[in-house]
């Protein structure tokens, strides 16, 4: 079973993202990212650039409006996401508490839908 | 409860001013809850029923008792108005239909006004009950906590990393097979104690955290209920005085327990075991846990948390001694792998190994451990990071720091390890 982790993270995380190379919070992701893999958990995901660097677009009644920023205006954001494969939520949950987003934002465990992926791939 | 407790109860919500009525009704709760469960469960095994009946009495409690006064014996006025709700709730929910005769029982004891506070403590048949082999084992653990302390769901959820519905839910289950699949309230046969008092055990210490004093090793869910598990261990000794695994085990918890203050830096930094301040441990609670450690040790029976409590006795007796008597600890590690050879075990018996022979044969120790079980065990990398580092091999070193650090749920362990890694 797919689940996937979505990173939510406050604008200290994003600004740390231009740190040099021995900033802890960086350490952290790349020792998670090490666990994860080696644990052969790891089916894919990537961070994102900062919540500013995003582009919401709508249509309503059939006119295009585009905002800038994104979709939710939080202090958290999401700042990536990683898809595990995993036997069980309760497993999903254990990593996800290991995350270090999770002591310093917050990190959401979905299932994958792979049921509605087939609807709409066909 | 013994007479002077219930008189200082008393004594005590008679001076409490009206505000004061909460939190003489959390206070009796608190102290009786888990017998009062314990009683209304062994007469029905309807546990859902019996915390149901319970949470009306404490709610007739906040209502009446802060206009009539706490009753004189508070912990009787719950039981019977516990006994009088049960009846209500299987007269309209049709629990449980081989109930008739426990039914006509309860009515006939809850129209007993002069009623004796004196009803057995059924609690040791609960526990018992709680970690029954036929209850999958990862709910022993939640079950006590929920029925001998009256813990919601919730707080329980959190301590263990699920979610609070999905808490609810397998708690709800747990019960429902308690009361259908004719568990019994007893205390198990001789042939059987050994066994089902270690289930008992086991539940307990898993609320305690496992792992507290490891290199890094520190547990988070368990930590917010170290003091709920210490409270457990404690009913269970009152219940069973003779056992010494009993002992061993509380003797085990309270030495941690006496670390508490001294784990964490005054700016919230994590403090290896080795490197903590001795004059920050409790002298009250190592003397405990070494009165238990003594007390266990004199029945003449090993065991699995006698041994672990004995390893603990030898860390805290740095504090007298200043040194660290590595030879001692790897002994009682020997005996330990023999009882229980986990991965926790052998992982403490290579660190231990490190410090008394050298770091060549403690890793030579951590790689006597199998491959399989140690991917996700954050202890095993901590140690061989440390043990790699102190003989030099940098690459190797870096990899297993990183495997530590990946699988670290603790923010203050995980600075820890940065650190160290460089």
């Amino acid at each position: 079973m797919q689940f996937a982790l979505l990173i939510f993270e406050p604008p200290e995380a994003f600004a740390a993202r231009n740190a040099d190379e021995n900033d802890p919070y960086l350490g952290a992701w790349r020792a998670y990212h090490k666990a994860i893999v080696e644990a052969g958990i790891f089916v894919g995901g990537n961070p994102l650039q900062a919540p500013e660097t995003g582009t919401t677009v709508r249509l309503k009644n059939g006119k295009r409006r585009v905002q800038d920023g994104p979709f939710a205006d939080t202090k958290e954001q999401l700042g990536g996401f990683t898809i595990l494969e995993l036997p069980s939520l309760d497993a999903a949950l254990e990593w996800a508490a290991r995350c270090p987003a999770a002591s310093i934002g917050a990190v959401e465990v979905r299932p994958v839908s792979s049921e509605y992926l087939c609807r709409v791939t066909g | 409860m013994s007479g002077s407790e219930q008189e200082s109860i008393h004594r005590a919500t008679q001076q409490d001013t009206h505000l004061g009525i909460h939190r003489a009704i959390e206070r009796v709760a608190r102290e009786s809850y888990g017998r009062l469960v314990a009683y209304l469960c062994a007469q029905t095994r309807d546990v859902a029923s019996a915390e149901d009946a319970l949470s009306n009495a404490l709610i007739a409690a906040l209502e009446t008792w802060p206009r009539d006064g706490v009753p004189q014996n508070p912990e009787a006025w719950l039981l019977t108005a516990a006994r009088r709700s049960f009846i209500d709730l299987v007269r309209h929910r049709k629990v449980a239909e081989a109930s008739e005769p426990t039914l006509a029982l309860l009515r006939e004891e809850s129209n007993d006004m002069t009623l004796s506070p004196e009803f057995p403590d059924e609690r040791l048949k609960l526990l018992f009950v709680c970690a029954h082999p036929a209850i999958d084992r990862v709910m022993h653990t939640p079950l006590m906590l929920q029925t001998v302390l009256g813990l919601d769901a919730a707080r329980i959820a959190g301590a263990f990393l699920i979610s609070p519905t999905t808490m609810g839910q397998r708690l709800v289950r747990a019960k429902t097979k308690i009361r259908d699949a004719g568990i019994r309230f007893e205390i198990p046969d001789e042939r059987e104690l050994p066994e089902r008092l270690d289930a008992v055990l086991e539940a307990i210490y898993a609320a305690f955290g496992i792992g507290w004093d490891d290199m890094a090793g520190v547990d988070q869910r368990g930590r917010d209920l170290a003091e709920e598990a210490i409270w457990l261990a404690r009913v269970l000794l009152q219940l069973m005085p003779g056992e010494a695994e009993v002992h061993g085990l509380l003797a085990l918890m309270l030495h941690c327990e006496a670390r508490r203050a001294a784990r964490r830096g005054p700016d919230g930094r994590y403090v290896p075991l080795s490197e903590q301040d001795c004059q920050k441990w409790s002298s009250l609670l190592i003397k405990e846990a070494e009165q238990h450690l003594a007390e266990a040790s004199s029945r003449g029976r090993a065991g699995r948390f006698q041994l672990e409590a004995a390893i603990q006795s030898v860390h805290a007796e740095r504090a007298r001694s200043g040194g660290i008597e590595w030879k001692a600890i790897v002994m009682f590690y020997e005996q330990l792998i023999r009882i229980s050879p986990t991965v926790g075990t052998r992982t403490g018996y290579a660190a231990a190994v490190a410090e008394d022979k050298g770091a060549e044969t403690g890793l030579a120790a951590l790689d006597d451990i199998d491959g399989d079980e140690i991917s996700v065990y954050q202890p095993y990398w901590a140690v061989r990071a440390h043990v790699l580092q102190r003989l030099g091999r940098t690459p190797e070193t870096l990899d297993a720091f990183d495997r530590a650090i990946g699988l670290t749920e603790d923010p203050a362990v995980r600075q820890f390890l940065l650190q160290r890694r460089g």
